[in-house]
């Protein structure tokens, strides 16, 4: 049985974990209001974008001279996966989840007999599926350094994407990520960017004129639907690290809270038990007597 | 009578202007354009450079960096992949734009021959982005 100054000094970490993680839920919380502004404000430009390149690609798409990027090598040889996680830990499922799907699909991919490659961005999925999977790792992209997410951070990863796919690397490229639903539910997912696949019925092409031609607007845009693809998904994936983060805490704030109420009753308990020992030894004590 | 139309200026990371305007002048990439209420659909692609919004005698001024516009009779969208307004466009924005440039067309000069011509142009459009607004490339 601990002694009363154990009790104590318990009572007293468990108080300060609690407060620690009290102050991490209340920050994850305005970090998530500004994530999903962030995501929020990112929308219209990646409807219109997405309405306009669909819309393109339903003209242009049957033709031979369709861009590599819409049509594909050809082939379905070499998969690409790229595997977008948190910098940081601390956000419950979060990353458990990615990596669980990105496994998943890079298991399924091999017993089909295709190479997969795999680009991590953030270093928690790295570090989770290094054990495995680090001989298929191509390349990190480390966003640590990111205060704030930006487009910019989308086109550099999504040039180096670009850059494999010219150079013949890969014929087929997927992300993985955390859509945002709620505080309480992020949904893994999958999305196919390379070669470009769009939703049936979303091309709500007019009759327009194109300045340049079709093919070298779309040409010109494809590569920019990669960089928007990734920065929606970069963005997605902030406000789920944060979401998760912010329920993960209010969890264990709440079970810091369980704890300090059991540890209190136990130090009750014990101080009781030893004041009545006390009395006991006193008055066995005066009765000897 | 002089109708406006709806003119929406939006990048990736927010959404710079909703607003009426009478026309709107885009540095198309083959060439300025203007767009007025009533324009043939019409979807282009942008070179960088000056963006002019007129709405009632004023005149509203933004530096984009490539992107698209789509026209139809009743407004212009445009989706540019950065975009500022002139006010803050300051010269350190301007000298970083034109080390991008330059950066890539030096990437470009020696990984791929084939896109030298198009980052030179691109180049070109940002130096002579700065000239338009009085920011001389100091070089």
């Amino acid at each position: 049985m601990p002694s009363l100054k154990d009790l104590k000094t318990r009572i007293a970490s468990v108080k300060s974990t609690r407060k620690i993680t009290k102050a991490m839920q209340m920050v994850a919380a305005a970090k998530l209001r500004r994530a999903q502004e962030a995501a929020e404000q990112a929308r219209p430009y990646t409807d219109r974008f997405n309405a306009v390149v669909a819309g393109l690609a339903a003209s242009v798409g049957g033709s031979d001279a369709a861009p590599r990027l819409l049509k594909g090598t050809g082939a379905d040889k070499v998969h690409l996966l790229v595997v977008m996680t948190a910098e940081r830990g601390l956000c419950g499922g979060f990353n458990s989840t990615i990596v669980r799907l990105a496994r998943a699909r890079a298991a399924e991919l091999l017993a089909q007999g295709k190479t997969i490659k795999i680009l991590t961005v953030g270093k928690k999925g790295r570090e989770q599926m290094r054990r495995d999977w680090s001989s298929y790792f191509v390349g990190h992209v480390d966003l640590s350094a990111v205060r704030r997410l930006g487009y910019t951070n989308a086109q550099s990863i999504a040039r180096d994407v670009l850059a494999r796919f010219e150079g013949g690397e890969f014929d087929v490229a997927t992300i993985f990520y955390n859509k945002f639903q709620s505080v309480i539910s992020q949904v893994p997912t999958a999305t196919q960017i390379i070669p470009v696949s769009f939703e049936e019925g979303a091309a709500a092409s007019a009759l327009y004129d194109y300045e340049p031609s079709e093919e070298a607007i779309l040409a010109d845009l494809l590569p920019r639907g990669v960089a928007t693809q990734l920065f929606a998904a970069l963005l997605e994936n902030a406000a789920s690290e944060q979401g998760a983060r912010m329920s993960a805490m209010d969890n264990a704030t709440r079970n810091a809270g369980d704890m300090i109420d059991k540890l209190t009753i136990e130090f009750n308990r014990t101080r009781q038990a030893v004041i009545t020992n006390e009395l006991i030894e006193i008055i066995s004590g005066a009765e000897a007597l | 009578m002089a109708e406006s139309l709806q003119f929406d200026l939006v990048s990736p990371e927010q959404r710079l202007a909703s607003v009426q305007a009478d026309a709107v002048q885009i540095p198309g990439a083959d060439g300025d354009m203007t767009a007025m209420a009533g324009h043939a659909p019409t979807i282009t692609t942008l070179r960088p450079g000056l963006l002019r919004v007129t709405s009632g005698g004023n005149t509203d001024e933004y530096i984009v960096s490539g992107g698209f516009a789509e026209i139809n009779a009743t407004g212009i969208t445009v989706l540019a992949e950065k975009a500022l307004h002139r006010t803050d466009f300051t010269r350190e924005a301007f000298e970083a734009m034109l080390a991008e440039a330059r950066e890539a067309h030096a990437a470009a000069v020696e990984n791929h021959p084939h896109l030298v011509d198009e980052a030179a142009k691109l180049l070109s459009d940002m130096v002579a982005v700065g000239g338009h607004i009085g920011i001389g490339a100091n070089d």
